[in-house]
């Protein structure tokens, strides 16, 4: 659980970069293949940094000097319950700041978008010499403050509130095991301080349609109780939307389009049961309309076990 | 019992998904047809701007209404109705709000497509667009405010002057609309008792295609298109036969001569300046004491248009330019300069949700219409409102960006005779929360088009004068808490603009329209 919460958060960073996290909150949350345990809540705080000075107007890779070196620090706080061990609830809420060291464009700074999770795990068998589970995810995002979608990329998110539906099946034998899983973002519209803007054509409201998105990952590592360790690749795209025009600043119904590779560790601490730190990093391998960001995540973890008199559980380790 | 709980929550995701209306309400889809409250059959006696008089250019007298070729007409308007396909009579919905005003919606699409600065060369110099190769990149022309401004004054005076002639002739030869003349015929349009030889519509599409030729040739193709529907939707609609069509455009073609005429000397085209110049202006200010503006991009971009103060006006002279001319910025050395320095650093370590609403509004920045246009959209929206005929919506136009164009030729000749510094130049710790134009500060542009745009609309729309002053305040303090201006730099924006309005009241009093 602490390994698909930060997830969410990164994945938010990762777009956010450019474009920033406009792309999504909900975009991630719990990828994994991981449920609490009945009464079990685990709640941790995160930080990231991610960064980037090369990006893609369309699918021309180049760099801007009047932006520099652009920036999103992000401190999450989160947490997942276990209604069951079947069904688990999550939420995240992300603070942002960004900055350029290039230009004089300002950074932008405020908290970004709640997200909601509910989790549900209706398969979990053996086959084969492993197990397979199954995971079906839905969840919704939507802005706590009124943060400014129209100053990319400097904007801490793009304001549109997300409904995602996320299928998961993961396959473990011994300590080893391989996540796939796909989403499906509707974004509703946003709106913007203009009373006119140009896409590819000029659009007479101040309402932006806002392509609906999918994302896809696959993740492969070990897995005990003590440590959790994986290769992940992720890939995030835009259904729709339009490119950046040359030397055009981007926009946020822009088609943006991602796919990053990283690794992601969580240690569960010996002395102290419940208590996991994590980590991971990851990069942006190729994109379109967003920035080529590098990723840096670190977070501290903790299960409080509502049921008394019992230890704290990690992970569920599954049937292995 | 989860499995149910899940199930309803799926459901009710699917349900708000198909419930999502992500359609866009376009508020000028809606506007609705042109049905003017006064037809102005006498504008053909108003003051055109170029024209000698409404009769420079002649139009033959139409063909009978008794000849079989009147006929032949008659019946292409019938084939047409006996068949419209819905994408024809969304055509007739498009176009029936206006020729102007959808021409003018066409040319601010056109300007905001095209205002983007270019990239610059692997040398570190920026390449400029070429109206003799407008395809080769950067594609001609870079439509920034200055450009728009003139480009927006140059259609409506020019359609203007073409429906001063074209309505000249309809009083002349006074000949009923088809739809009048053969019962035959649906009015798909609101009927109306104006003559319809030539088409007024025609008119406007054959004026307004010759000054775009010049001002947007790489973008022909759509042109085209616009002013073949605009044509065809005038004999679908039952308003005007091929013939009074064709004399339409014939006309319109003809005035827009004196105005292609006039911009290809109105010395715009050298307006860009040389990089001797470019050197020529930091120095002058620096042999004065005064810190000159630098650009601030990387790298360094030249100053934008330089020499557009020496563009030729259309409301007054070289006399009257001077003298509204903006009295000299604070010194950068003097203690205002150092308040005013201090308060725009105020503004940009205290930005709010409504400063931020303020400056994001009115920025029109990169890739839009420009202030300029943003002023034809406010004006076009009002207009609507009021039920213009198309040769009044065409002064009004052209009284209102003939104001903004010379606007901005008052506002360019302040910034290069002082060529002062802007805010985050003198102090680097200055950011700002619009992007920085590259070129000096003083005075605001968006204050000049701003004080000239509301004290003509002031004049033609006397009840929403306070209104249209209320949004030239707000767009122009929106620089400062943009923290990309001084106050000085506004106000007196205001002011120069305010001036250059008045010279337009002066003409709108005595044009014959009022």
């Amino acid at each position: 659980m602490l390994i698909s919460i930060k997830y969410n958060i990164k994945w938010k960073l990762l777009l956010s970069i450019f474009i920033i996290t406009a792309v999504q909150s909900q975009a991630q949350t719990d990828a994994d293949a991981i449920m609490m345990t009945k009464n079990n809540f685990c709640t941790g705080v995160m930080y990231s940094y991610s960064s980037w000075k090369n990006y893609w107007e369309g699918t021309n890779k180049r760099d801007n000097a009047n932006l520099g070196t652009v920036s999103a620090k992000t401190f999450g706080v989160m947490g997942n319950y276990g209604i069951s061990g079947k069904l688990n609830l999550l939420f995240g809420i992300p603070y942002v700041q960004t900055k350029a060291t290039g230009g004089q464009l300002h950074g932008m700074k405020d908290v970004q978008d709640l997200s909601l999770w509910i989790k549900y795990l209706p398969i979990e068998k053996d086959l084969g010499p492993g197990v397979i589970s199954v995971y079906t995810i839905a969840g919704v995002s939507t802005s706590l403050s009124a943060y400014n979608p129209d100053f990319l990329p400097l904007s801490i998110g793009l304001h549109s509130t997300n409904l995602s539906l996320r299928a998961i099946v993961d396959y473990q034998v011994d300590n080893w095991f391989a996540t796939v899983a796909a989403t499906y973002v509707a974004r509703s519209n946003i709106k913007i301080n203009r009373d006119a803007y140009y896409t590819t054509e000029l659009h007479y409201t101040n309402k932006v349609k806002m392509p609906d998105a999918a994302q896809y990952n696959l993740r492969v590592g070990y897995r005990s109780e003590r440590l959790i360790a994986e290769g992940l690749l992720s890939n995030w795209t835009t259904l729709g939307g339009y490119d950046i025009t040359k030397n055009n600043m981007p926009f946020p119904s822009n088609r943006m389009n991602m796919t990053s590779a990283g690794i992601n560790v969580k240690y569960n601490i010996k002395k102290v049961a419940g208590l996991s730190l994590i980590g991971g990093s990851n990069f942006t391998i190729a994109g379109r309309n967003v920035g080529q960001a590098t990723v840096y995540t670190t977070g501290i973890f903790y299960i409080i076990n509502f049921t008394k008199n019992k230890k704290p559980v990690a992970t569920d380790t599954k049937k292995n | 019992m989860k499995k149910i709980f899940f199930s309803i929550l799926l459901f009710s995701f699917f349900i708000t998904i198909q419930s999502c209306n992500k359609n866009l309400d376009e508020y000028n889809a809606s506007f609705p047809a042109l049905n003017p409250v006064k037809n102005d059959l006498s504008a053909g006696t108003w003051k055109p701007i170029l024209l000698i008089a409404a009769d420079e250019f002649a139009v033959a007298a139409p063909i009978l209404t008794t000849s079989p070729a009147y006929a032949t007409e008659i019946n292409e308007i019938k084939g047409w109705q006996e068949n419209l396909t819905e994408n024809q009579r969304q055509i007739i919905k498009y176009w029936s709000a206006g020729s102007v005003l959808r021409w003018n919606e066409i040319l601010r699409e056109l300007v905001a497509k095209h205002n983007i600065p270019s990239y610059q060369n692997a040398d570190g110099t920026y390449p400029s667009p070429s109206a003799a190769n407008p395809f080769a990149y950067p594609v001609f022309p870079f439509s920034n405010p200055p450009y728009a401004a003139r480009a927006y004054a140059y259609v409506s005076a020019a359609q203007y002057d073409a429906l001063v002639a074209a309505y000249h002739y309809k009083k002349l030869y006074s000949r009923v609309a088809p739809y009048t003349f053969d019962a035959g015929i649906n009015a798909l349009v609101p009927k109306t008792d104006l003559p319809s030889y030539p088409s007024e519509d025609a008119t406007v599409t054959g004026v307004t295609v010759e000054l775009l030729k010049l001002l947007f040739p790489a973008d022909l193709n759509f042109i085209q298109q616009k002013a073949d529907e605009n044509k065809l939707y005038r004999i679908m609609a039952g308003a005007n036969v091929r013939s009074e069509i064709e004399a339409g455009e014939t006309l319109g073609r003809a005035v827009a001569q004196k105005f292609t005429g006039r911009a290809r000397t109105d010395k715009a085209g050298a307006a860009i300046g040389t990089s001797v110049l470019w050197a020529q202006l930091e120095a002058q200010t620096a042999a004065t004491g005064e810190t000159p503006w630098i650009s601030q991009e990387l790298p360094k971009r030249p100053p934008m248009l330089p020499l557009f103060g020496k563009v030729k006006t259309f409301l007054f002279d070289s006399a009257g330019l001077v003298s509204i001319r903006p009295p000299a910025p604070p010194s950068t050395k003097s203690t205002l300069f150092k308040t005013e320095l201090d308060e725009v650093m105020y503004y940009s370590t205290h930005s709010t949700t409504e400063r931020m609403r303020i400056v994001q509004f009115w920025a029109d920045g990169i890739n839009t219409a420009t202030p300029p246009g943003h002023w034809n959209e406010i004006a076009a929206k009002e207009f609507v409102k009021n039920n213009y005929s198309e040769v009044r919506w065409a002064r009004n136009m052209a009284l209102l960006n003939m104001s903004m164009m010379d606007a901005a030729i008052c506002c360019w000749d302040a910034k290069y005779l002082y060529f002062n510094p802007r805010p985050s130049q003198i102090n680097p710790e200055i950011k700002t929360f619009t992007g920085l134009p590259n070129f000096p500060s003083y005075i605001s542009g968006h204050s000049t088009f701003s004080g000239a745009a509301a004290t003509i609309l002031g004049y033609i729309l006397p009840a929403n004068a306070t209104m249209f002053n209320a949004m030239a305040n707000e767009a122009s303090v929106s620089r400062l808490y943009g923290a990309i201006h001084y106050r000085s730099d506004i106000e007196q924006g205001l002011i120069c603009g305010q001036s250059v309005g008045a010279f337009a009241v002066a003409r709108a009093k005595t044009d014959g329209a009022d």
